[in-house]
Order: structure tokens, then C-alpha cells, then sequence
């Protein structure tokens, strides 16, 4: 841990203690951050229509972006997540959300608790 | 003329609260799945040398769950601070294409509810976002706070409720809660698959982030992945866009 610097708050006692250090990168990674949020919409209220190729390019966004969120568990977890995630999609043509997603977590832990 | 106005103002105030409310409804299975993992950071966060109060400002004020889980395995191996902004920034780039792709609907918001809603932008908002455009029901910003702030709230106090009880929760792998974050992600996913190219679309962005997953790393592999999703829908025709947003129409003309 990087040596203890200055407390911001020690009136706050040990546990909510806040070190100078960790208290700046922290602000500075929230404004990173946010700049990362709104920063798509300023790039786009450059134009005052949308092209039709990024128009298409935008509304591929969900699908390309979720996407990697989840593929990746296919190489890091092992055959019990594989096939949760593949009788969820089975599911999830069917059921809402909801359904879908308490029925995947009650099968997830059963095929863990029997060793997959 | 004045009642009728007063009478205006307040129908259109209790419409915005039932709309508030209706949000509020749809945010409950974003909010429980990004529960645990709120708690899963703040335990980890205590675990690698920060305290509580820093563990929930983290949350408080960045408020992306993944890259803070990489920020604090940065914060554990002392890297330079530069490096730990950077990463952050690296692991946040997809929220770039989510304003994008959101500010076309979001241009009837006020300047001041644009800046809010902005900061509120993390994955289950933006997908229940695009889904509200998907469906044609009017994205209003009392919606958008009824999804938005409960995820928000929870997101916080799991945070400190796992800072200072982390230790109580043993082996959550046994329970799936280490899992859960994909199989929702999936759950949205599939809630788009009227939009065009689909298929195609989730086909190049599952095989190029996982490539990118083993060849280059994490994060990469988000950045990376969605990019060759996103060519994939340049490049193919058009495509029968079974429900895809109206180009233009949901959009009034209007700068930031």
C-alpha cells in the first residue's frame, strides 16, 4: 500500500479513514470515467443528422458491446457455466427476464454443488 | 385559463411520477444482480488495503463495477497512479459508444438532466435504455431516474454493508453470485435480438472478444470485441430490420 499519507478525514475514524493518495486517484478515475459517459454524446452533437452508416454502426452497439461481457466465461469458467449460460439462452427465447434468470441461478448452483 | 394551465402542470406531474414509478418497477433485476457484486467490491476493496469510506467513495463517485475491481488490484500492487486513471479509462471505454448510441434518444433532456443522466449511464441502465427506444415507448427523464437511481443507491450501500461485513460471506462461488453477472448480461442480450443483423452482429463481437480475451487481455477484449461487432453491422446489408429504431423520427434536431 502506498505509505500513509495524509488522513482527509480523521474525523471520521479508522475505518472511513481517507488517504490523501487514494482520495486523488480516485477523483481522478470518477472524471475519466464520466468523461468516458458523455463522451459519445459530444462526439455525436457534432452532427446535426447522423450518417446513415453510423446510424447503423450505433444501433449495433448493445448487441456488440453486451456480447463481450458474457463470451468471454465460455474460456474462463468450466462445463457447469457453459451450460447454465446455454439452457439460459434456450430459456431466455422464451421467458422474460426474470424467468429466465432465477431458473439459470437455481441450475448454476445445482451443477456446482454435484461437482460441474 | 389559469386552472387549466395549473391543471396541465399537474397532470403532467403525476404522469411524470407514474412514469417515475414504472421505471423504478423495471430497475428491480438490474439492482438485485448488480447487488451482490457491489458487496463482493466492497469486501475486496477492504481486502486490498482500503478502507471503507475510500471503498464507498470509489463507488460514489466512479461507479463502474468492473473497473474498480481493477482499480483495486492496481491499488494492491502500488502501480503509478497514472497507470491506475489509465486503466480505469481503458476498462470504461465502452461507455463512449453507449452515449453515443443513447444520446440520439436522450435530445429532448435538458442541458442540467443530460449532465445527471450521463453520470448515471452504467450497463443495465443503458440496456434497459435502448430497450425502452426498442419497444417505442417515450424515454422520458423520470424514467430514467426511477431505472437509473435505485441501481445507484443500492450499488452504494452494498458497497459499504460488503466493506464493513465482507467477512462474513464465505465461499460465494457455492451460491452462483460470482456467475450472476453474465447470465443477466445474457438475458439482455437476447432481449435484442429483433434488432438487424443481430446474429451476425453477437457472432463477431463473441468470437473477436474472446480472441482478444486470450491473445491480448483484459480489458481489451470489450473495446476489441465490440469493435468487430460493430464492423460486422457496417459492412452487411442493411438487413430486415425487424424492430430497429426509427432513424430520425423519435429525433428531434437539437445540439448536445
Amino acid at each position: 500500500m502506498s505509505a500513509a499519507t495524509a488522513d482527509l478525514a480523521p474525523a471520521l475514524g479508522p475505518t472511513f479513514a481517507l488517504s490523501a493518495t487514494h482520495v486523488w486517484i480516485i477523483l481522478a478515475a470518477a472524471v475519466v470515467t464520466y468523461v468516458t459517459r458523455i463522451g459519445g454524446n459530444l462526439l455525436m452533437s457534432r452532427f446535426k443528422t447522423i450518417p446513415r452508416r453510423v446510424d447503423v454502426a450505433l444501433n449495433a452497439v448493445p448487441a456488440a458491446v453486451i456480447t463481450t461481457l458474457v463470451a468471454p466465461s465460455l474460456v474462463q469458467y468450466g462445463t457447469g457455466e457453459i451450460l447454465t449460460l446455454a439452457v439460459a439462452t434456450l430459456i431466455g427465447l422464451r421467458l422474460p427476464m426474470l424467468g429466465m434468470f432465477a431458473i439459470a441461478w437455481i441450475l448454476l448452483v445445482a451443477l456446482r454443488n454435484i461437482g460441474l | 385559463m389559469a386552472s387549466a394551465q395549473l391543471r396541465a402542470r399537474s397532470t403532467a406531474r403525476s404522469g411524470a411520477r407514474a412514469d417515475f414509478w414504472v421505471g423504478f418497477r423495471e430497475s428491480i433485476t438490474p439492482t438485485m444482480s448488480a447487488a451482490p457484486f457491489g458487496a463482493l467490491f466492497g469486501a475486496l476493496a477492504v481486502d486490498h488495503g482500503l478502507t471503507a469510506g475510500e471503498a464507498v467513495l470509489m463507488s460514489v463517485t466512479v461507479y463502474a463495477g468492473a473497473s474498480q475491481m481493477v482499480g483495486l488490484n492496481l491499488f494492491r500492487d502500488n502501480a503509478a497512479a497514472w497507470l491506475i486513471v489509465f486503466s480505469i479509462f481503458a476498462v470504461n471505454f465502452r461507455h463512449v459508444l453507449y452515449s453515443a448510441s443513447l444520446g440520439r434518444h436522450l435530445r429532448h433532456f435538458g442541458f442540467a438532466q443530460k449532465i445527471f443522466a450521463y453520470f448515471l449511464l452504467v450497463d443495465p441502465v443503458y440496456a434497459a435504455s435502448e430497450m425502452r427506444v426498442e419497444k417505442r415507448r417515450p424515454l422520458g427523464f423520470a424514467w430514467y431516474l426511477g431505472m437509473g437511481i435505485p441501481v445507484y443507491v443500492v450499488w452504494n450501500l452494498m458497497t459499504l454493508a460488503g466493506a464493513l461485513f465482507g467477512r462474513l460471506i464465505s465461499e460465494p462461488e457455492r451460491y452462483g453470485i460470482d456467475f450472476l453477472l453474465p447470465i443477466y448480461f445474457l438475458g439482455l442480450l437476447l432481449g435484442f435480438r429483433r434488432r438487424a443483423n443481430w446474429l451476425p452482429v453477437v457472432l463477431a463481437s463473441g468470437v473477436g472478444s474472446i480472441l482478444a480475451f486470450l491473445y491480448v487481455g483484459s480489458p481489451w477484449h470489450v473495446s476489441l470485441g465490440a469493435l468487430a461487432g460493430i464492423l460486422v453491422a457496417v459492412l452487411l446489408p442493411p438487413g430486415k430490420a425487424a424492430n430497429d429504431p426509427v432513424p430520425g423520427e423519435d429525433r428531434p434536431e437539437g445540439v448536445i
